[in-house]
């Protein structure tokens, strides 16, 4: 089966309205450029979107939070965002917080088939209400569960036609888990390589996980905070 | 009174030699500044690196390399990256072998609140959570009152609490503390500072160490 696609916008085509998608990214390093401006412009409406952030006004889900394409947004952090912070104040968009680490884990059992595990992380906080709680060893631990994914949007720096992927320094992040955890995984990719290209020693998601992939273009690959030695 | 910087040098000398440390966002940072020379400290930041290096010159600029805190650094020899599952899995696991944190407000029970303000926009915890809810060695780098004058260090927290019974030590302008099963205990206070001026600050069960000294830098 043949999994390469021309673009984003080809490759998006069949998310509709009121899904829920996974993006990969830790604040805009990341982040899957393309598919989100795919998504802009086919203006799908009511979208439950998971993201260890929120972009920021004017890039990354930030862009379509501005075009009112979010109806719930599930991070651990959404600071740095002014129409994220209105549209929360007037009602107009939900939002559920978990700790990082949940976030990343509940991603990774939703690919991984496991449908609930117990963490500590939460326990005593808001984040625990409604939640089973549970001792092992003495200690609290909370039960957290698998997501729900139509769709995870994935950015990985080298691809090749398999779909087997390699990610680059922190632009690792959320990813890995997110590409395992779609119902129907969209990679784009820098570099999109011959199968056989790549070094099967350096594969960080194996191309079973991905249902599609593409060559990216005109990265922008923002810096959220350019800081340099003196 | 300490500045930010002292206190960040104060929780430096809780270093040893092969830790692995994760520093929050503000003066926990600071502390990076301060690792004494020919000890290996190894960095981990939680959105994926190990060995976390310096801020990057402007051509080692790289929008793929950042620390949580978003800003653009560099990775050391030696260093590692990994995914956000397996960051915490190092975390909740307890490699980690120190946490410096920030904190808005800690109990006499150890408890402690650092992620929202009700009535103001709330941002997230973060990692915030995990780490508190697993690390076996917590620091709280702040300031021992607020900018008007309230106690920092209380009774019962007033803000929503982040994780339970966690913190175990902290360093503020004005001392070092401990916490055990009967409260604060100031061991160490800035120069300058009086041991009962501390303890004036302080609410909740504290007390002072029979061995209570000067910090020194």
């Amino acid at each position: 089966m043949n999994k390469v696609f021309a673009n984003a916008e080809k490759a998006i085509f069949d998310i509709k309205d009121s899904q829920t998608i996974m993006l990969g990214g830790f604040g805009l390093c990341g982040i899957p450029e393309n598919s989100i401006a795919a998504l802009v412009k086919k203006n799908v409406k009511n979208l439950t979107c998971i993201s260890n952030n929120a972009g920021i006004d004017d890039f990354g889900i930030g862009l379509m939070l501005k075009n009112r394409q979010v109806k719930k947004m599930i991070a651990s952090y959404v600071g740095e965002n002014q129409e994220f912070e209105r549209q929360l104040l007037a009602g107009e968009l939900q939002v559920e917080l978990l700790p990082q680490g949940t976030l990343a884990e509940r991603c990774r059992a939703t690919g991984a088939g496991i449908p609930a595990f117990y963490t500590p992380a939460g326990y005593g906080t808001e984040v625990a209400e409604g939640k089973e709680t549970r001792a092992f060893n003495g200690k609290m631990y909370l039960l957290e569960h698998a997501f729900e994914s139509d769709f995870a949007l994935i950015k990985a720096w080298k691809g090749d036609t398999y779909g087997n992927v390699m990610y680059k320094d922190t632009a690792k992040n959320f990813n890995p888990m997110m590409a395992m955890a779609g119902k129907i995984t969209i990679v784009e990719v820098e570099e999109l390589v011959e199968t056989g290209e790549l070094n099967p020693n350096e594969i960080h998601t194996p191309g079973i996980f991905v249902d599609r992939i593409f060559q990216g273009r005109d990265y922008q690959k923002r810096i959220e905070q350019r800081t340099t030695k003196k | 009174m300490l500045s930010k910087n002292q206190i960040a040098q104060r929780i430096a000398q809780e270093l040893q030699d092969g830790y692995y440390v994760n520093l929050g966002i503000g003066i926990p940072t600071l502390v990076a500044n301060f690792i004494p020379s020919g000890m290996k400290i190894h960095l981990q930041s939680e959105n994926g690196l190990l060995d976390m290096g310096p801020f990057p010159t402007e051509d080692q600029v790289d929008a793929d390399l950042i620390n949580a805190g978003k800003q653009t650094v560099t990775v050391l020899p030696g260093g590692s990256f990994f995914d956000s599952s397996i960051s915490f899995a190092m975390i909740r696991s307890g490699r980690v072998n120190l946490t410096v944190l920030g904190a808005m407000q800690v109990n006499d029970k150890g408890d402690i609140a650092n992620w929202k303000i009700p009535g103001k926009m709330v941002k997230g915890m973060g990692g915030a959570m995990d780490l508190v809810a697993s690390a076996k060695n917590i620091i709280v780098a702040m300031t021992h009152c607020s900018k008007n004058g309230q106690p920092k260090l209380v009774s019962e927290l007033s803000l929503p609490v982040t994780g339970l019974s966690c913190v175990r030590k902290i360093v503020s302008d004005l001392a070092v503390l401990e916490i055990n099963s009967e409260g604060f205990l100031i061991t160490e206070v800035a120069p300058g500072i009086e041991p009962s001026e501390v303890l004036k600050q302080t609410q909740g069960r504290v007390k002072i160490s029979s061995s209570v000294r000067e910090i020194s830098l």
